[in-house]
This record gives structure tokens, C-alpha cells and sequence, in this order.
């Protein structure tokens, strides 16, 4: 067997040994990277940027722990932005475990130094109304009414004893609308139903995998801005000046796809070298 | 009657569903506002009753000693110990501090996270076997999946910012890659899909579509 036969037939843990190695030797070194902005990362933050202070924003955190890697450093660095820019914000979410994941963020913001002397109360600079179960037709609803899908916040206090919801009816009174998006319901939903009825402002942070999905409401004006996968999330971080876990997971980042790249070659070469690839075409012909 | 009842609920819902999308006024937005608390009340009962079939069916694997009814006995501890957890915590259970959101952030987050970051060890085992430029459709795809991997990361501001270069090729190339043959695919397939849907809500409103009631008819 030759060289190349052995490397078509590696063991696949060598191929785990070298993404591990190239996902931990980047992260253990600590390197910052200078990371430039896109253009869809600069429009969401360019609206978030110029809310004035007090406007009304509505969260929805629409997604569970394994797609937090990518999606929490965005909702960490938008509610400590938020609490930082006195944005009152209303949180919610369309999967069981959004909500949840959204209280680690408020706990990381309001932990930071950077809030250590500010006052932010529950109830009245942001309230957490929870989940609730019915996808898209949570959205329709609060279309009409917000009281109707969220009867009472996640602490148990109903709708009309929190001051922060006293005048907020539907989406006519929501300035800005941010949705943190793993699948479905998620963006898709968000845009069909909130900015094509009710003609809500919204940006939408992605999964890497999703965000191919959500290009066409980009282009369409529909979407004021995305932020894709985790590259999404060290931009937006750099954007409102909490650098954090994204901007340092960047570059491990950065080598795992070199490797995975490096490897595909290796594999295409290997496979043209062997003749196997030549085989195949002239069976496909 | 058994078949007859769901073909009307459907269809009845369905038409008062797309009345009050093109009419949203009194009293289409009745119809809107009374099915949609429906459609909640439904979809929290289903949850439940998901939950309570897992369990279920996880009892009876244990109880029947079925192959690898072990993991099944992880279930059911899990199951009760985070319903517990919760019942114990009323109506604020999900508030930092509370034995759920303990089990949530400590437990529950970890093992999840680690099965899906497992997912990155496998693909890329799976695209170093798989991912073969066999034709010239193949190796576009290949050619534009690498490009936008690189325009994705660092590849650029590592090497060539510090060139001093205030153009970025592959974030350009991959942003274009995005903007125009991603965007014109996703957009052909959207409407692929909106033409589906259409045809196939109005199939099922008109009672010709009945797989959904089951019994193969």
C-alpha cells in the first residue's frame, strides 16, 4: 500500500487528534486578532447604535445550549450594550431554553465591571416573559396583543404589574426587535410574521449554518442587519467594545477550518493520485 | 363521523386563518385571536404529552428489560429529577438561584454543548472522506465552500492586513458568494417552497389531503 492508499485509508483519530490540537493550541495562547466589521454586522449595529436612550427592545432568545458557542457571545454583548445605553429590553422566546440562556447573559452583563455602578432593576429596565409554546403563532399573536401570548413574566408577576410593560400593547410599541436564531421558529418566522404584518424592525444573530437562510430578507430590506455564526458574534463584541468570547475563539476558529480545508485537499489529492477519481469519472461517463 | 369532524375543524380554521390575514378586522380578528389561544392551549397539552411518553415508553423499556434499557433508567432519573426540580420551584423556577436553573446551567448546558461539539470532530472526519471534487459541479462547490470557510475567519486579517492592505479578498469573495449565488438559490427555493405550501394547505382545507388523519386513507 502506498503512501497516498494509507492517507485515503487514515484512521479517522488522527484527523480528531489534529482539529483538537488546532481548536486548543490557538486558544491557549490567548493571541488577539484585529477583526474587521462586514457590512451585515455594521447595519444591525448601526440601528442598535442609534436608539435613543429609553426605546424599547424586544429579545427573542430562540435557541438551547448547543448552539451557544455562536449565538451567546452576540446576546451577551447586545443586553450589556443595552444595559449600558438605558434600552429597556423585553425579553422572550420561542424555545423552551431561550429564556434560560437569556438570564445567563443579564447575570454576565449585570456581573461586568463596566455595570458595577449602574442601576439595572428588574421590571423596569428589562423583564424576562419566558416561553411560550406555539412557534409562529406566538408572534401573531402579540401582533394584536403581548398580554395574550405572556399572561406573566418568568418570575410569575403578570403582565400588568410590571412597569416596564405598562405601554406596551403590541409591536406598534416596540422600537427595535432582536432575535437570536438556531432553527425554527426562529428569523424566518420572525420576519414573516413581525416585519411583513406588523412592520417591526428587526436584526437577527444566526447559527453559522443558518444564515445562508436568512440572506434573501437581507437583501430584501426586510432584516436591518445579520450577524452569522460566531465570526458574527466577535464582530458585533467589537462593535459595541465588549470584546469577549467570540473575538478570542476567533482564531481557533480560523486554524480549525485551515485544517479542515488542509485535509479535504489531502483527501482530493489523494484520491486523483490513487486513480480512484479517474475511475469513477469514466464510470459516471 | 370520526373522519368527517377533523376535515371540518381543519378546514374551517384554516379558511378563518387566511379571512383574517387579507382582512384584519372585526370579526375576522375574533377568529384569529380564539384559534390562536387554541392553537397554545394545544401546543403546551403536546409538550406535556411528549414528555409523559418518553416516559412512559422509557418505563416500560426498563420494566421489559429491552436492549440497552439502561440509558433508559438515565431517563427516567433525569425526567423526574428536573420535573421535581421544577414543581419545587413554583412559578419562578427558571430565576437564577433556584435548583432548576441550577440543574439547567451546570448540568444540562454542559452535556449538551459537548454532544453538539462533537459534531465538528465528525464532520470534519466526514468531509475528508466525502467531500470529493468528482465533477465540475463538485469541485465549484468545493471551490466556493473553501472560499467562504477562509472569508469567514481570520484568513484575512491575519494575512494580509498586516501588508497593509485595506482590501480584503476573501471576505469580499465570500461576502459575494452570500450576497448573489447564495441569495438567488435560497430565493428560487423559497418560492419553491411558499408554491408547495400553498398548494398543499389548500389540498388539506379542501379535505382532498388526508394522510394527516393517519389510517393510510
Amino acid at each position: 500500500m502506498g503512501f497516498w492508499d494509507k492517507m485515503l485509508a487514515i484512521d479517522r483519530r488522527w484527523i480528531f487528534l489534529f482539529v483538537g490540537l488546532s481548536l486548543l493550541i490557538p486558544m491557549s495562547l490567548g493571541i488577539e486578532t484585529k477583526l474587521s466589521i462586514s457590512p451585515e454586522t455594521a447595519g444591525l449595529f448601526d440601528v442598535y447604535e442609534n436608539l435613543p436612550p429609553g426605546s424599547k427592545v424586544l429579545m427573542s432568545f430562540d435557541y438551547d445550549p448547543p448552539s451557544a458557542p455562536e449565538l451567546q457571545p452576540m446576546a451577551d454583548a447586545a443586553v450589556k450594550y443595552a444595559f449600558m445605553h438605558d434600552l429597556k429590553l423585553i425579553i422572550m422566546g420561542l424555545w423552551p431554553q431561550g429564556p434560560l440562556q437569556a438570564e445567563i447573559s443579564i447575570q454576565r452583563a449585570l456581573d461586568s465591571p463596566e455595570l458595577k455602578d449602574k442601576e439595572v432593576e428588574y421590571g423596569v429596565d428589562y423583564v424576562n416573559l419566558g416561553f411560550q409554546a406555539g412557534n409562529e403563532f406566538v408572534i401573531q399573536r402579540m401582533g394584536s396583543d403581548f398580554r395574550e401570548a405572556f399572561a406573566m413574566d418568568i418570575r410569575g408577576n403578570r403582565y400588568e404589574d410590571i412597569p416596564i410593560l405598562k405601554n406596551v400593547k403590541n409591536f406598534s410599541n416596540i422600537d427595535f426587535a432582536f432575535n437570536f436564531s438556531a432553527g425554527y421558529p426562529g428569523t424566518v418566522e420572525w420576519v414573516q410574521v413581525a416585519v411583513d404584518r406588523y412592520d417591526v424592525v428587526l436584526g437577527a444573530g444566526n447559527t453559522a449554518v443558518q444564515a445562508p437562510l436568512a440572506y434573501p430578507y437581507l437583501g430584501a430590506g426586510q432584516l436591518v442587519g445579520l450577524l452569522g455564526g460566531m465570526r458574527g458574534g466577535a464582530e458585533f463584541e467589537v462593535a459595541t467594545g465588549f470584546s469577549a468570547k467570540a473575538t478570542v475563539f476567533m482564531l481557533s476558529q480560523t486554524f480549525a477550518h485551515a485544517i479542515v480545508i488542509l485535509f479535504i485537499i489531502v483527501g482530493n489529492v489523494a484520491y486523483a493520485i490513487t486513480g480512484r477519481g479517474k475511475s469513477k469519472l469514466e464510470a459516471d461517463r | 363521523m370520526r373522519r368527517e369532524i377533523p376535515l371540518i375543524i381543519t378546514a374551517v380554521v384554516g379558511i378563518a386563518f387566511v379571512i383574517q390575514y387579507f382582512i384584519p378586522h372585526s370579526p375576522f380578528d375574533r377568529f384569529e385571536q380564539l384559534f390562536s389561544d387554541w392553537f397554545f392551549i394545544i401546543a403546551a397539552c403536546a409538550i406535556w404529552l411528549g414528555a409523559l411518553n418518553l416516559l412512559k415508553l422509557s418505563i416500560i423499556k426498563v420494566q421489559r428489560q429491552k436492549k440497552d434499557w439502561q440509558y433508559s433508567v438515565i431517563v427516567i432519573v433525569s425526567w423526574l429529577t428536573m420535573a421535581i426540580a421544577g414543581f419545587a420551584g413554583g412559578r419562578g423556577f427558571q430565576t437564577p438561584g433556584t435548583a432548576f436553573d441550577w440543574l439547567y446551567v451546570n448540568i444540562y448546558t454542559p452535556l449538551s454543548a459537548t454532544m453538539f461539539a462533537i459534531l465538528a470532530f465528525f464532520v470534519a472526519s466526514a468531509s475528508y472522506r466525502a467531500f470529493r471534487a468528482r465533477n465540475v459541479q463538485a469541485t465549484l462547490l468545493l471551490v466556493a465552500g473553501f472560499l467562504v470557510m477562509m472569508g469567514r475567519v481570520l484568513f484575512d486579517d491575519i494575512f494580509f492586513a498586516p501588508l497593509g492592505w485595506d482590501f480584503q479578498p476573501l471576505s469580499e469573495i465570500s461576502s459575494f458568494i452570500m450576497n448573489y449565488p447564495n441569495l438567488a438559490g435560497q430565493r428560487a427555493i423559497m418560492i419553491g417552497i411558499a408554491l408547495g405550501t400553498v398548494s398543499t394547505a389548500l389540498r388539506i382545507m379542501l379535505g382532498i389531503e388526508r394522510s394527516y388523519l393517519g389510517g393510510g386513507d
